[in-house]
Parts: C-alpha cells; sequence; structure tokens
C-alpha cells in the first residue's frame, strides 16, 4: 500500500532545498536563499488567498442577500477583485494636508506586516511549517496584537475625527478581547501540555480536540471564534470602520494602495485567526478519522493534508462571513459588555473545566 | 467662527462632528453638527438648505392641476400620498369630492405606499444598525409593489396618479391580482423579518431603551405618525380627520407607551400589518363607476384657505392652499411630518452614543426632501 | 417583567442570533429565490409595463401623418416647460386658413414624466414611449422634434 502520492508539499520544500545545497554548497547563502523563496511564496500565496477570499467575500453576500454577486469580469466574476485591485493600484493616493505624513504612510505597513507575521508558525501541511517555534501560540498571541499599533497611528495621524474615534474604539476592542483569545488557547495547551504548533496538531491524530475535549472545548471553540472576529474587526464587532457611524472608521482618509493595504490585513488576519482555530479545535491537517472505521480512515487519509487544512480554515471562515452578512453591529458600551460580563467569565471557568479534565484524564 | 477653534474642539473640551451632508446614514444631505464628549452625545444641531428647491414658491406660478407634481419630490418614498394632499385639498376648495371608485383606488395606492415606504425604511434600519441583509430582503418587496404602481400609474416612485377630482386613469387590468400576489408573498415574508431583526438580541439591544421620547416632548414638538404614535400619542390622521373614505375600512391605530427605538419599530411593524388589513378589505370591493369627477380644464379656487392634512408613512402632512379666485394658489405651504421629527431629534439623542444616534434617525425614518422642500 | 437570568440570557441570545443566521443560511442554500435582473443582458427580454412612462412620443402612421392640430393645450399643461410648440398658419384644399404646427419641440432633459400633457392633449396626438435609455452625452441631444419632417396633420383630426 505504499503507492500513495509521494508528493507532498514538504516533500517539494525538502526537494529544492536539497537541490540547492547540491548548486550552492555554503550553507549561509542557502539559507539566506531558503527564506528569500519563503518570504516570496508567502507573499505569493496571501495574496493569492486574499483574491480568493475578497471573491468567496462577495459571493456569500450575494448568495445570502438573494443576489448574483460579481459575474462580470472572468467565469462567475473570478477576476473582478483582480479588476479592483488594478484600479486601486492607479487611484491617486490622497494624504490630507495637516496630517502627520510619516505616521500615515506608515500605519497600513505596519498594519499588513503584523498579520503576515503571524502566518509564521501556521502548520500548512504535513510537516509543512515556516517556522516551528516551541512557543507557538503565544508567539501568535503576541505578534496578532501588533496590527492594532497600525489601526491607532492611522486613526491618529489622518487628522479626522471619525478616524480618531474609530481608532479609540478598536484600541479598547482589542485590549477586552485580547483576553477570551487567550483564555480560549491556553485551554488547549493544557489539554497538550505543549505550546509547539506541530505538537498541537499530532495531539490530535487520534481525534480532534473538538470532539476529544467535549463540552468545555466546544466552549472554548465559540468563544475563540466570537473573540477572534472581534478582534479582527469584523462584523457584527466592526466599530472601528463602523460605515453608518464613522464613515470608514480609521481608514477614512486612506485611498489607492494604502487602503487596498488595509483590506488585504483584514483578509490575511480572517485566514489567520480561521487557521488557528482550525489548528487548535479541529486538528489542522489531520485527517478526519472515525473510530475503528478503517476503511473510511483510509480514504480519509488519501486527501492531501494541505486540503485538509484549508478545508477547515474555509469552513471557519465561512462562519465568520456568515456572521457578517446576518448580524447588526454591536454599539460600543455592549461590544465591553459581552466581553467582560459574558465571554470573560464563561471561559475563565471553562479554564478550570479544562484543567480539571487535563488532570483527571477525562477526555477520549 | 474660524475654522480651528469652536468647531473643532469647544472651550470645555466638547468635540464637534460634523455629521454629513454626507455621511452614510443621514440618508441624504442632511447636515449634522454633534458636540460629543469621547462618545457621549451632549447636543445636535441640524443643519439644513442642502436639497431646499423652493416647491411651494414654484407652485404659486403653477395651475392648481399642475403643482400636485411636484409634491412628488417631497416626500419621494410617499409620492402618491403627498399627491393625494393636494388633490384633496384642491377638491375641498371645489367643494367636490372624488368618485367612490377613485376614493377606494386612492386608498388602496396610499397604503401599498405606506407598505413600500415601511419596507425601505426597514432595511435602511438594518442597514443603519450594521446589518446589511436586511436591505435586499426589503427591497425584494418593494420592488413587487413598485410594480404594481408602475403598471397602473406608469411610474415606480413620482406617480403623479391623483389629479383632482380622482385618478388620472382607471386601475390596470393586472391590478387585482399583481396585488394580491404582492399582499400574500408579503405576509409571509414578514415572519422572515421577525426573524431577522425584531427577535435578535443586538437588534434589541441597540433599541430598547434608546432614544427615548416622552409624550410631552412629542407634543411640544409637534411629532407626529409612528414616532410620535410610539410615545403614546394617539394622531393618526386616518382616524382623528378621515380623509378619502378611510373612515369606511377596519383598521386599528398602533400605538406603544415606551417611545424608545424599539418601540417604534415595533409600531411601524404593526402598522405594516394593518395596511395589509386594509388592502385585504378594499382589494375584491373596489365600486364602478366612475375614476374621475368631471371638472373644469381650467380650476380656479374660490378666494379663501383650505388646509388639507392626511398622514404619510411619516406622520402627519398639510398642505395649506391660500387662493385670491386665480387660476393658480396664492400662496402653498407644506406641512412636512420630517421637520418636526427631526426637531425632537437632539432631546432624543442627547446622553446617547453616537451608535444611538444612527438608531434615533433610523427609527423616525427621516426622508431628507421631505424635511427640505 | 422579570429579568431573564444570566443563563436564560445567554440561551435566549444565542438562540436568537442562530434563528437569524438560519434565515441567511436558509437563502444561502436556495440560489433559485435570487431576484438579480440582469440588465442590460436581458434587454432582449425585457419588457416595460404598458403604462410605463419613458418619453413623450408622437405616433406617425404609415402615411407620415399626425394627429396634432396645434391647440397647444399640452404646451399649457405641462408644468416645467418641456414643451415648445411653434404654429404656422396652413391654407387648406377649400382655401381656408389654418393652424398648424410647424415644430414640436420637446426638452427631454425637463420633462418629468408627469404625463399631464398627454391628458390634456385634445387628439391623444402624442403619447408616452417605453423607451429609457436616454443617456446621452451631449445635452442638446435630448432636445427633440416630434413631429417628423414633411409630416402633416390627419385629415379630420380637429
Ligand atoms: S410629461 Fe409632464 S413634464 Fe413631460 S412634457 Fe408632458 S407635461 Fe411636460
Ligand atoms: S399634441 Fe395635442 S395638445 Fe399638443 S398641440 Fe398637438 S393636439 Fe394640441
Amino acid at each position: 500500500m505504499k503507492t500513495v502520492l509521494t508528493i507532498s508539499l514538504s516533500s517539494i520544500a525538502g526537494h529544492i532545498h536539497q537541490w540547492l545545497e547540491k548548486a550552492i554548497g555554503n550553507p549561509t547563502i542557502v539559507y539566506l536563499i531558503d527564506m528569500v523563496l519563503v518570504a516570496v511564496c508567502l507573499l505569493v500565496f496571501l495574496v493569492l488567498l486574499c483574491f480568493f477570499l475578497g471573491w468567496m467575500e462577495r459571493k456569500v453576500a450575494a448568495f445570502m442577500q438573494i443576489r448574483l454577486g460579481p459575474n462580470r469580469v472572468g467565469p462567475k466574476g473570478s477576476m473582478q477583485i483582480v479588476a479592483d485591485t488594478v484600479k486601486l493600484l492607479f487611484k491617486e493616493g490622497l494624504t490630507p494636508a495637516a496630517s502627520d505624513k510619516f505616521l500615515f504612510h506608515l500605519a497600513p505597513m505596519i498594519v499588513v506586516i503584523a498579520s503576515m507575521m503571524v502566518c509564521a508558525p501556521l502548520a500548512f501541511a504535513k510537516d509543512f511549517q515556516i517556522f516551528d517555534i516551541s512557543i507557538g501560540v503565544l508567539y501568535v498571541s503576541a505578534v496578532s496584537s501588533l496590527g492594532i499599533i497600525g489601526i491607532l497611528m492611522a486613526g491618529w495621524s489622518s487628522y479626522n475625527k471619525y478616524s480618531l474615534l474609530g481608532a479609540m474604539r478598536s484600541g479598547a476592542q482589542i485590549v477586552s478581547y485580547e483576553l477570551s483569545i487567550g483564555l480560549s488557547l491556553i485551554s488547549v495547551v493544557i489539554m497538550v501540555g505543549s505550546l509547539k504548533m506541530s505538537d498541537i496538531v499530532m495531539s490530535q491524530s487520534d481525534g480532534w480536540w473538538i470532539w476529544k475535549g467535549h463540552i468545555p472545548m466546544i466552549i472554548s471553540f465559540i468563544i475563540f471564534v466570537v473573540a477572534s472576529t472581534a478582534e479582527i474587526n469584523r462584523a457584527p464587532f466592526d466599530l472601528t470602520e463602523a460605515e453608518q457611524e464613522l464613515t470608514g472608521g480609521f481608514h477614512t482618509e486612506y485611498s489607492g494602495m494604502k487602503f487596498a493595504m488595509f483590506l488585504l490585513s483584514e483578509y490575511i488576519n480572517l485566514f489567520v485567526v480561521s487557521a488557528i482555530a482550525a489548528t487548535l479545535f479541529l486538528g489542522g491537517w489531520m485527517p478526519l478519522h472515525i473510530g475503528h472505521l478503517q476503511s473510511f480512515n483510509h480514504i480519509m487519509d488519501y486527501i492531501p493534508s494541505s486540503i485538509w487544512f484549508m478545508g477547515k480554515t474555509m469552513f471557519i471562515i465561512f462562519i465568520i462571513m456568515w456572521f457578517r452578512w446576518t448580524f447588526p453591529r454591536l454599539r460600543v458600551d455592549q461590544l465591553l459588555n459581552l466581553e467582560w460580563k459574558y465571554l470573560l467569565p464563561i471561559s475563565m471557568v471553562n479554564i478550570l473545566l479544562v484543567t480539571l479534565m487535563a488532570i483527571m484524564g477525562w477526555h477520549f | 467662527m474660524s475654522l480651528l477653534g469652536e468647531d473643532i474642539v469647544t472651550e470645555d473640551g466638547l468635540f464637534v462632528v460634523n455629521m454629513g451632508p454626507q455621511h452614510p446614514s443621514t440618508h441624504g444631505v442632511l447636515h449634522l453638527k454633534v458636540w460629543l464628549d469621547g462618545e457621549t452625545i451632549h447636543k445636535i444641531e441640524p443643519h439644513m438648505g442642502y436639497i431646499h428647491r423652493s416647491i411651494e414658491k414654484m407652485s404659486e406660478n403653477l395651475s392648481y392641476r399642475n403643482f400636485i407634481f411636484a409634491t412628488s419630490r417631497m416626500d419621494y418614498l410617499a409620492a402618491h400620498i403627498n399627491n393625494e394632499a393636494c388633490a384633496l385639498a384642491v377638491e375641498k376648495g371645489l367643494g367636490i369630492q372624488a368618485t367612490p371608485r377613485a376614493k377606494v383606488i386612492r386608498i388602496l395606492m396610499g397604503e401599498l405606499t405606506r407598505l413600500a415606504s415601511h419596507q425601505l425604511w426597514w432595511g435602511c434600519t438594518g442597514l443603519d444598525l450594521g446589518a446589511v441583509s436586511p436591505f435586499f430582503y426589503a427591497f425584494r418587496d418593494r420592488e413587487a409593489i413598485n410594480d404594481i404602481m408602475e403598471e397602473t400609474c406608469g411610474a415606480r416612485l413620482t406617480q403623479n396618479y391623483v389629479v383632482p377630482g380622482g385618478v388620472m386613469f382607471d386601475i390596470h387590468p393586472n391590478f387585482q391580482k399583481r396585488t394580491k400576489e404582492a399582499i400574500a408573498n408579503f405576509k409571509r415574508n414578514l415572519t422572515d423579518y421577525d426573524k431577522l431583526l425584531t427577535g435578535n438580541v443586538i437588534f434589541e439591544n441597540r433599541t430598547k431603551g434608546v432614544g427615548i421620547l416622552t409624550k410631552e416632548d412629542a407634543i411640544s414638538f409637534g411629532v407626529t405618525g409612528p414616532t410620535a404614535r410610539a410615545s403614546g400619542l394617539s394622531c393618526d390622521v386616518r382616524k382623528w380627520f378621515p380623509y378619502s373614505g378611510y373612515e369606511n375600512v377596519e383598521f386599528d391605530e398602533i400605538l406603544a407607551t415606551e417611545g424608545d427605538c424599539f418601540a417604534r419599530y415595533m409600531c411601524r411593524m404593526a402598522e405594516m400589518r394593518q395596511s395589509v388589513r386594509i388592502i385585504e378589505q378594499l382589494i375584491d370591493n373596489i365600486p364602478e363607476g366612475d375614476f374621475q369627477e368631471k371638472t373644469k380644464a381650467v380650476i380656479k379656487l374660490p378666494k379663501g384657505e383650505f388646509y388639507q392634512r392626511v398622514e404619510t408613512p411619516r406622520g402627519e402632512l398639510g398642505v395649506f392652499i391660500v387662493s385670491d379666485g386665480a387660476a393658480s394658489p396664492y400662496r402653498v405651504k407644506y406641512r412636512s411630518p420630517g421637520f418636526s421629527n427631526l426637531s425632537a431629534l437632539s432631546t432624543m439623542a442627547k446622553g446617547g452614543k453616537i451608535g444611538d444616534l444612527v438608531a434615533i434617525m433610523a427609527t423616525i425614518d427621516l426622508v431628507i426632501p421631505d424635511i427640505d422642500r | 417583567m422579570k429579568e431573564p437570568g444570566y443563563f436564560k440570557t445567554i440561551y435566549l441570545s444565542v438562540k436568537s442570533l442562530l434563528t437569524g443566521m438560519r434565515m441567511t443560511g436558509y437563502y444561502f442554500t436556495h440560489p433559485k429565490e435570487t431576484h438579480t435582473e440582469q440588465y442590460p443582458d436581458n434587454r432582449a427580454t425585457l419588457k416595460m409595463m404598458d403604462r410605463f412612462r419613458g418619453e413623450v412620443i408622437m405616433p406617425h402612421d404609415e402615411t407620415n401623418e399626425h394627429r396634432c392640430t396645434g391647440c397647444q393645450s399640452c404646451e399649457i399643461a405641462c408644468p416645467n416647460g418641456s414643451i415648445k410648440i411653434i404654429t404656422k398658419q396652413e391654407v387648406n384644399a377649400e382655401g381656408k386658413k389654418k393652424k398648424a404646427i410647424d415644430t414640436w419641440v420637446y426638452h427631454l432633459d425637463m420633462c418629468t414624466m408627469c404625463n399631464l400633457c398627454i391628458v390634456a392633449c385634445p387628439t391623444d396626438a402624442i403619447k408616452m414611449g417605453q423607451k429609457f435609455e436616454h443617456s446621452v452625452f451631449d445635452k442638446s441631444l435630448l432636445k427633440k422634434i416630434l413631429n417628423e419632417p414633411g409630416s402633416k396633420v390627419k385629415s379630420g383630426v380637429e
């Protein structure tokens, strides 16, 4: 039964590395070239992914709203987003006269860089990770909140009252929701006993945490999805850009490519949080196995691990989009109420339960 | 005032934000100057005049047949009811009444207009509160009503279907069938409306206890329509001063007591059901006969003053005509519901958040060209 | 009314949110409900309502005759002066002088499609057309002359 596809992403990466070593020899230079290659691949992957997510969002929105969505450019409108990007590229980038120019230009870059950095420890497929850092989960939760600095910068430097209000809102929002995210991440860490992403995925080879950890894990999962929706400023928590209240929030004054960068980072963030949720709770690239159904499990094994990972991520992305196109937006104080009165106490109690479960070994 | 002084931050540290004239939630060119303390609203000053078209002055040069068309552009979501108000005022001056058939057609069209207007309002309320999907569901149902309008009146929004003495032409042969279909569909969809917004916990939180208008305030600001009825003020012109035969149909005046955004929302939702009820009563009982009373080619009103009020989806619209006996009015004055309702905005929004302001504006259902003629 | 307790609140909230999601989910999975009109792709099948008011037109029959007598009722009836009728004196077969139209000028750019001119016309010479794609790059193109060159009034129309 060893005729299974040997072409996997990790083997391709390995071959490229070996080939480089043979051709160049000097390990330092090979290492540097590796790094550049990885960066370029990641960049291309993320931009393509954002195109796809932009198209997906429009289609999901359209079908939920009894519309057709984009259907003119390319098959089923799939090239619409490319056309839009080209339009944004050619648009004049306005800078308000009274703005703090340096910060104004820096802000979108910080936002994008911060969201790209979070991709490093993600396990895209079996043995396919940019950097399997030993404190993966900690790294994620630390870096993911860097983007807020960019948003605050954008709001402050724009010299616009709406932008400032939006930025201030997002400050309050991130500070509070970071807590629930952290706590729900910890609940998985407690179970696994490691912060390393690969360990977390491997620990789910006999079942995903959402099944193995039953109720407390499901609660953690829900809290994670809700809180991360809030952290990436998506509706119904999109108070920072609240179109009907603040016209555009922190990016009111941005146009052209700089505006596109904010959009890019929004989609990268969306992907990243969904990927983390998929890794931590839904088993990452682990295929679905059901108990002792050997034949079923074998069929599942044939599906490449990268597809499993992307499939699970897309599922969570879809749920977050579903939220967005169904719910009204919360008010600023209700947003904080939800966090401090509901999500935080629940996740605290939940952590206790998880700890108890881990100690007593009550999970499967 | 210099640009860099009072207009940005006042002496006592209040933040001045100009919402509008171009702002996504002011539904047009309304300019609100808002004094903020952080996110809390201290004071609001509406500035108007961006869409003034001097319809009243224009009417002084138009004949009594012609001045009606311009009122379609006042409250463009209730064009038919505006037209009807003018026609009724002229009929009052002439001392005639529309034919029984025309009266029923007017009520039917008026209630369809009310439905369409409330549907649009429902969609916009969702949109203002951040839910985009309701807008499309509302437009789907509204489209059916617009089709009815187009088929019978010839236009979707600015119908100009009412003429002094009746209606311009008879209803289209398909009218009854189409209306019944639209109403049946709408009744089914109305439960969807409830599922999507009414019961939604986020929506309830955003609207319950927000923007409270007391009955006393409602009276002193001259607030009318569902906005006032949600505060417990009975003011339905269709009940108090029936016109066009509203005295012959059965419907309830919807009253609530809370006076908050949610009460206003519920009032409008219930009003849609009442409109459906009125339409269902009349759709099969349109009397036979002429659709238009004979009037002279050139209408001249006797010297005097004539006032007619009607209930538009937003409240009481009054048409006041002063005639000096000539073929065109000496003076025309419209009492528009939006203008008085807007004046209560500052009272309602005080102490709330910016998000509340949006919710309040959504639920008092402002139509800017109606405020500013 | 008693405020529901902490857990009841959570339960009710989640339930109401799920109700909403079920509804959007229903439409997501039922693409048949889509109401989009694919204009301008559906131009061929697009049929306007028969009373739809798109522009004022003056029908001419196959012998290039119209029904307009030049009475100018429509010009008076138009609330915003979109119609200008220039008349001339014509000598008819019996040698009597008669008023007739020279040019029937219609300003589509000002017209509000109110239908008042159509109702005012005693001879039904004009009616509302169904065309609605009126966009042009030059405003002067919207000034139209409705009577066709060489046309004359149908005999018997008074
Ligand atoms: S439709 Fe109305 S505005 Fe247009 S030409 Fe006729 S009367 Fe004038
Ligand atoms: S179109 Fe009719 S109303 Fe106008 S001038 Fe000709 S006949 Fe008279």
